[in-house]
């Protein structure tokens, strides 16, 4: 009954840029319900705005309109500095680039969001063992990332996303820069972050195969969700 | 972690940085160098004393005043000594080798002045022995001189060889005394003088005085100058330091050019570390914004950039402080005895320290306005 319960409520979320003196509809009257545990992919053609969906429930941008909850808080509301602080124990970010800074080991990398936590020095150790375990990329824990592979990196990314145990994962094309069997590993390993662990995973992608690994697929074209989502369990 | 990040950031690209230090370096040396040199120039008024009072003709140096106004100047109140001297313009051998030297009253002058250490049998055969010289340390070493030595001097001023032995040597009680000085005795100047041109004879360039209490050094000297009044000779009495002034106001142009380009030097370091460090962040950063995006804060991030300016400009100006020594060795060794008073000061050290850390603090502002202002979805898509 756990997956049921809503995890992240959007609600009318409108989004415009500007451009000049033009302003450029992204987000129209979105609505959608993330329930705890879903694995949610959101695909559609470039510009259709999933990207800035996605930005919005993690918290990286705001929404002009609308309301967006996650975990039960309105983030809509949220000042920049209450987001970021927010951000540290909510949301895991695994980005297509990986992102991971040069200068710092995997290790390191992965110690980074527990910096801003509570934890003492044994804690955070503790705690990026055994991310580093579950993305089984300990042996190269003293790696500096230019010497990782590309799905090496991306494992240390999912393990900097996962240290701090956020309430959700989100994923902005984690496969888009990877060939198929790096790619491969990582949506397994997504899989079993979500079905083993229970971690709600939303993932963007352009990947018709990472997009078969989620539960539901949601379409977005000029800003728009579609109706014909898919259950792809089903 | 983040000073961990700032270190390494730093050293990143380790030929820019490298080049950078260096750039730093230099400036600071050049800035260091530059400071010394109007330190150099200030030397004269630094060293003053405040009961110390110049007499002199009011109409200019060059003109001289009578002996007899010695007698006179030593009847006013609170004058405790009176010494004089005259300029001589000397050289030693080829015009080139010039300095500072004077005719003095030897044992009133040597008690106006006990910032210079003079060995008790020194001071006994400079005082005793008319022929007698009197130099200063760093004078006697550049030529080779010691004790004993027969020293010519030829003058722009008074024709004929002038023969001397070198008696004393005195060294600076603090660091700010000139010890490129020449002294004999004036008695021995007005007896050539007598032969060569009698009509100058008895005639001193200036006297010191020495008051008792330098609150008093004001009215002395108003008092002096009013007892010449209406005389053929009138005085013009100011403090050494004011004396001293009046020369350095002489050269105000070149010192004033001198600052003009430790000003610049100081623009161009800062241009120099600006743009490294606005290279550095636009390179970095998209890992700016994901460490936003992990939650750290725009203070976090300002810490990275401006920890990484200072950082570099430390390196740079501690470098370029180490090397002002030597460099300010060199400097005073080429010189000569041009700049008597040499030395890199505690106060230009901490002007170095001051203007690293400004132009550390100033260069990283703009880069890190910008890395900390930029929306962090901006900045996760910029590739670096």
């Amino acid at each position: 009954m756990d997956t049921l319960e809503p995890i992240v409520s959007i609600n009318n979320v409108t989004k415009t840029y500007k451009r000049g003196d033009q302003i450029i509809p992204v987000l129209e009257e979105i609505s959608l319900v993330i329930n705890k545990g879903d694995y949610l992919a959101l695909m559609g053609p470039s510009g259709s705005g999933k990207s800035t969906l996605l930005n919005l429930i993690a918290g990286l941008d705001q929404a002009d309109k609308g309301v967006i909850e996650v975990g039960g808080i309105d983030i809509t509301v949220l000042s920049e500095s209450e987001l970021s602080r927010w951000r540290v124990s909510n949301v895991g970010f695994i980005f297509q680039f990986y992102n991971l800074i040069p200068v710092l080991t995997a290790f390191e990398n992965v110690e980074l969001p527990l910096i801003l936590s509570d934890l003492s020095g044994k804690e955070r150790k503790e705690h990026v063992f055994t991310a580093l375990k579950v993305v089984n990329i300990e042996d190269r824990m003293s790696h500096y990332p230019s010497q990782l592979s590309g799905g090496q990196q991306q494992r240390v990314a999912i393990a900097r996303a996962i240290v701090t145990d956020p309430t959700i994962l989100v994923a902005d094309e984690p496969t888009g820069d990877l060939d198929r069997a790096s790619a491969a590993n990582v949506l397994d390993l997504m899989d079993r972050l979500n079905r083993d662990l229970g971690k709600t995973i939303i993932v963007v992608t352009h990947d018709p195969w990472a997009g078969k690994r989620a539960h539901t697929v949601k379409l977005l074209d000029k800003g728009v969700l579609s109706d014909d989502s898919q259950d792809t369990h089903s | 972690m983040i000073v961990k990040i700032l270190i390494r950031n730093a050293f990143r690209h380790k030929l820019r940085t490298s080049l950078t230090i260096c750039g730093i370096a230099i400036a600071i040396l050049a800035y260091g160098l530059l400071n010394t040199v109007i330190d150099a120039w200030y030397a004269g008024v630094e060293a003053s004393a405040a009961n110390r009072l110049i007499t002199r003709n009011s109409i200019s140096l060059i003109f001289r005043l009578p002996l007899s106004y010695r007698e006179k100047i030593r009847s006013i109140d609170n004058v405790e000594i009176v010494s004089y001297g005259n300029w001589f313009g000397g050289y030693y051998k080829d015009e080139k080798n010039f300095f500072a030297n004077f005719a003095v009253e030897p044992n009133s002058y040597i008690k106006l002045y006990p910032e210079y250490k003079i060995p008790e049998n020194e001071r006994t055969s400079f005082l005793k022995n008319r022929r007698g010289c009197l130099v200063g340390k760093k004078l006697a070493d550049s030529f080779g001189w010691r004790i004993g030595d027969n020293i010519s001097l030829i003058s722009r001023i008074y024709p004929g060889k002038w023969e001397f032995v070198l008696m004393g040597i005195y060294r600076g009680k603090q660091k700010s005394v000139d010890e490129t000085l020449f002294f004999f005795h004036w008695e021995y100047f007005n007896e050539m003088i007598k032969k060569s041109r009698p009509f100058s004879a008895d005639n001193v360039g200036f006297y010191v005085i020495g008051v008792d209490n330098p609150e008093n050094a004001a009215l002395t000297a108003k008092t002096i100058d009013k007892g010449f009044e209406n005389s053929l000779a009138e005085t013009l009495t100011e403090t050494e330091k004011a004396f001293q002034l009046g020369f350095v106001s002489m050269s105000e142009s070149i010192l004033d050019a001198i600052k003009l380009v430790s000003f610049v030097i100081i623009v161009i370091i800062l241009v120099v570390v600006a743009n490294t460090m606005v290279m550095s962040v636009r390179e970095r950063i998209n890992e700016y914004a994901v460490l936003k995006t992990l939650g750290f804060s725009g203070r976090h991030i300002a810490i990275l950039i401006l920890g990484e300016s200072i950082l570099i400009t430390t390196i740079g100006g501690m470098v370029g402080v180490m090397a002002t020594f030597p460099a300010a060795r060199i400097f005073s060794y080429a010189v000569g005895t041009f700049f008597p008073v040499f030395n890199v000061t505690k106060e230009t050290l901490l002007q170095d320290v001051i203007v690293t850390l400004i132009v550390g603090i100033t260069a990283g502002i703009l880069p890190t306005w910008r890395a900390t202002t930029i929306r962090i979805t901006d900045g996760l898509r910029k590739i670096g």
